[in-house]
């Protein structure tokens, strides 16, 4: 008997008694919770996701009520209510307290939430911080009952620990409501949760958010279309983009009989022939049992898949917001001389349909002299955080802007009146971690980013280029213009003309020149041309202090 | 006199009647530049094409347009009151234009020669005088000028000067000649006048000298051709041995220059030869040399390529070929070398009496 050996069996306990709860309570960084700040808006992020998911599925125009209130000494409560479906009653206990829960596992469909951890987390990080259970309230219907729960997850099993099942009666048709108590800090600016509603609400124009931040200020974002954006489908996966993990785990359930029926049932575009030619390559039989399948023979047909000619997926499952949604947006938001935006067509990577859209602001009131601010969106969810990271801030550094009258030094970011806004809308957006800040660098997403801008920046070009001209011509006008009572003066002393005279000259060489030099169009910044823009709405999740404008880089936090 | 004011207000008349119909204004001046001379070989000098200047509304022109109309306006004020202003206080005046004031002299000059060119008269028509010095006499010439108050006549006799000289006066056309002498020298350098004058050249060979220090200026030019045409007197040139004596100061004597082609018909001497220092008298008289510069290359080659002059006269060409290919030139004061009165005592008289030797 080696001592080892006891060492190991010893080791192989402890390994088993860390928890998927416990861990993740060991590393909260990943899920979004670094920092007290982050915290508050990560619980507040992931509560008001589930809710538009909820309501979108349903079919539901949005009305959601967040509600943030100081408790002193760093603690918060944190409420959200909705007007969704609401939750069947056994499914409450897990949804909000068990870490993982049905997780839309390989569900492929376009929606906020796709992945990550969810708002089990949140009532974690409040069990953790401040020992309080989280309270859930949800009805589903007329004539149901409310049912409220208060819940805490047992950080050892991941199972949801009941401190109270309640019913009451709630004058809501039907909705959730959750309220979790947290260690948090509120501050504005550019990363806060003001900035964060303020910009879901402009890249969700069918939606009301009534918010009331900590210092008991009411701000209502109410929605600009009664319009519901197109429903999501859900699709099948594409072979293309399926990893050995998920393969395996999906031979081990599927009912099918044959790895044939398997891959053509449980894939998109996959057709008898595709599976053959996959078998042929891997060698192995189509009429195999999936679940007789071994680990290698699944690394070989994962291997042997890309080298497979196979149709690109269906793409009409990604609901976009419309280019010109995004433009009335970004308009309200922000007071600007000039306006473009693009809507790209669906394209895919690895197997995954995707669409890219963009707006441009330009001019107005923004700075000048600083880089140009970068507005993310994924699935309608506004990314705040690791903008330096982002395949998206990749994509901008990579376009030369200077043809579009920007400044630029190579590999950065434009400098200049601009703010850029891009939205990607994707049945899985591929995200660098798990807490949903910056996406990964695909090069298909890259690619269609950089069209999409450059598409828009050709009209911008075109803009600036007029400006420019305008900007030129009336310098040679007010230079010619300088010299002209010169002429008549010149005139006067020669001819002995009288003041009178002099003047007519003025007036006539005025007519001359412009209908010689033909009539300029007034290309000057009229603040008050946009109708969209709402100043008051410019001003939320700005800091307070004068000093932080917009347009400046957002500091990432700490990695 | 008043035909000046006639065509300043003519002018002045035609712009301000555009403006009042609502039609852009203009003014058209003559380019002034070899690009728009011709050589006339009839009467022997450069004559003004065709080419014109527009100034009007445009970013490019407005200014100097502006400054032109009010140039004109200070001629004729200048001319209605009988006065004058140097090229110098024309400037200064400009200073109180505001925005259309001259930042440097050359600009208010060169609007001035365009306002001459404009109306086809010289600049002391218009009220305008140079300040520079027009050149200095010595010799065997009376001139008549008179006193500005009495009007009475005052004789000016340029054998009296004794070591100094005659300075001819910015505006020549009153003045007039007693002379007999047999021919006028033209001199390039302050130096070799004075050389002969203080050793009574003149009065050896019963001349006239007249130092030109460097390009002749226009009043220069003028008294010699003045005095050469009414009392018929050859008129002899010598420059040093170089492209910008046989380039600039000779040709420009002879048949006038680019920048002042607007008046070249009076202001050249036609009937001018040149004497030396050529090319062949370095051999000719074993003359000390300096090598050629790069600029004086150019220089030569400019003239053969641009110069209408020089294209005209196959023996210049052939001189400045020769230069060029010999890459030396050489300066009046060279005949130094053999004693200082070699020049008077051997050179001159032997050129003067050989035309053959002499370059057109």
């Amino acid at each position: 008997m080696e001592p080892g050996q006891h060492k190991a069996h010893e080791m192989a306990t402890k390994q088993r008694d860390i928890g998927v709860a416990e861990f993740f309570a060991r590393n909260r960084h990943l899920l979004g919770f670094d920092n007290k700040r982050k915290a508050l808006l990560t619980t507040i992020k992931e509560a008001v996701d589930n809710s538009l998911d909820a309501c979108e599925e349903a079919g539901i125009l949005p009305e959601i009520n967040v509600e943030i209130i100081d408790m002193q000494n760093d603690r918060f409560r944190v409420i959200i209510e909705d007007n969704g479906p609401g939750i069947v009653k056994e499914q409450i206990p897990s949804i909000f307290a068990k870490l993982l829960y049905g997780s839309k596992f390989h569900s492929l469909k376009q929606s906020r939430g796709q992945q990550g951890i969810g708002i089990s987390a949140s009532v974690m990080y409040g069990q953790l911080t401040t020992g309080r259970a989280s309270k859930v309230m949800s009805k589903i219907g007329e004539g149901e009952p409310a049912h409220v729960y208060e819940l805490k997850i047992d950080t050892k099993t991941n199972k949801p620990e009941i401190i109270s099942d309640a019913t009451k009666e709630w004058s809501k048709p039907h909705g959730t409501k959750i309220q979790i108590d947290l260690e948090g800090l509120y501050q504005k600016g550019g990363q806060s949760v003001d900035e964060y509603l303020k910009e879901t609400a402009v890249v969700n124009p069918h939606v009301t958010i009534i918010y009331t931040n900590p210092k008991a200020e009411q701000l209502i974002f109410p929605r600009a279309t009664d319009v519901m954006p197109v429903k999501s489908e859900e699709i099948k996966p594409h072979p293309y983009g399926v990893e050995l993990g998920v393969f395996m785990k999906m031979l081990e359930v599927t009912p099918s009989k044959t790895f044939q029926q398997f891959m053509t049932t449980e894939f998109s575009k996959v057709s008898p022939k595709v599976v053959k030619e996959i078998c042929e390559i891997a060698r192995i039989l189509p009429n195999v049992k999936p679940k007789k399948i071994s680990h290698e023979e699944v690394e070989k047909i994962v291997k042997a898949i890309p080298e497979v000619k196979i149709h690109a997926p269906s793409t009409d499952c990604i609901s976009p917001i419309t280019a010109e949604l995004l433009e009335k947006g970004i308009k309200k938001e922000i007071n600007a001389e000039f306006y473009a935006s693009v809507s790209r067509s669906p394209a895919v990577y690895r197997g995954n349909p995707f669409q890219i859209e963009v707006a441009l602001a330009y001019g107005g009131d923004q700075p000048k002299d600083k880089q140009a601010r970068v507005m993310r969106f994924a699935n309608r969810v506004p990314l705040l955080f690791q903008q330096g990271a982002c395949g998206v801030t990749k994509a901008i550094q990579s376009i030369n802007w200077k043809p579009y009258g920007l400044n630029q030094s190579s590999g950065s970011l434009p400098v200049g009146p601009l703010t850029i806004l891009v939205h990607i809308s994707s049945v899985w957006v591929p995200f660098t971690s798990e807490s949903k800040e910056a996406i990964a660098h695909y090069p298909e997403i890259l690619a269609e980013i950089k069209l999409a801008l450059q598409e828009a920046g050709r009209s911008l070009a075109k803009y600036t280029a007029k400006k420019a001209k305008v900007k030129g011509e009336l310098k040679k006008r007010s230079f010619i213009q300088k010299y002209m009572p010169h002429v008549a003066t010149g005139l006067q002393e020669i001819l002995g003309l009288d003041k009178a005279d002099e003047e007519e000259i003025l007036r006539n060489l005025d007519i001359i020149l412009e209908a010689k030099r033909g009539k300029l169009d007034n290309m000057e910044f009229d603040p008050t041309k946009n109708e969209e823009y709402d100043e008051e709405w410019a001003k939320i999740g700005k800091e307070e202090s004068s000093d932080e404008e917009y347009g400046e880089e957002r500091e990432d936090d700490e990695e | 006199m008043n035909d000046v004011v006639q065509d300043i207000k003519k002018i002045a008349q035609q712009v301000y009647d555009h403006i009042k119909k609502a039609k852009p204004p203009a003014l058209e001046t003559p380019v002034r530049s070899l690009s728009n001379v011709a050589f006339d070989k009839k009467e022997g000098f450069f004559r003004i094409q065709d080419s014109v200047k527009r100034r009007a509304l445009t970013a490019s022109t407005i200014k100097s347009f502006a400054q032109t109309l009010r140039m004109m306006g200070l001629s004729k004020e200048l001319v209605e009151s009988d006065d004058t202003a140097t090229k110098r206080e024309a400037y200064y005046v400009s200073k109180n234009w505001g925005d259309a004031r001259f930042s440097e002299q050359p600009e208010s000059d060169s609007v001035m020669d365009d306002i001459e060119a404009m109306l086809r008269v010289n600049r002391e028509q218009l009220g305008f005088i140079p300040g520079e010095h027009g050149g200095a006499v010595a010799g065997a010439l009376t001139v008549i000028d008179h006193d500005f108050e009495t009007k009475k006549e005052i004789k000016i006799d340029c054998t009296q000067f004794g070591s100094g000289a005659y300075s001819i006066p910015s505006s020549v056309e009153h003045l007039k000649f007693e002379t007999k002498a047999k021919f006028i020298l033209a001199i390039e350098t302050q130096g070799m006048f004075e050389r002969l004058n203080k050793h009574n050249y003149w009065k050896k060979e019963n001349c006239i000298l007249i130092a030109m220090s460097g390009v002749p200026t226009r009043a220069c030019r003028r008294f010699i051709r003045k005095l050469s045409d009414e009392k018929h007197l050859p008129v002899y040139v010598f420059t040093d041995g170089d492209p910008y004596g046989y380039g600039n100061i000779y040709r420009t004597l002879k048949v006038g220059s680019g920048n002042a082609a607007h008046i070249n018909e009076f202001f050249c001497v036609p009937q001018a030869k040149f004497i030396g220092v050529t090319p062949d008298d370095i051999d000719d008289y074993h003359l000390p040399t300096h090598p050629l510069k790069e600029i004086d290359l150019k220089k030569i080659k400019d003239l053969l390529k641009n110069d209408p002059f020089i294209q005209e006269h196959k023996e210049w060409q052939k001189a400045l070929q020769q230069m060029a290919k010999n890459k030396v030139r050489v300066e009046q004061q060279a005949f130094a070398a053999h004693g200082l009165n070699h020049v008077m005592e051997i050179y001159l008289p032997e050129k003067i009496s050989d035309a053959k030797k002499w370059l057109p």
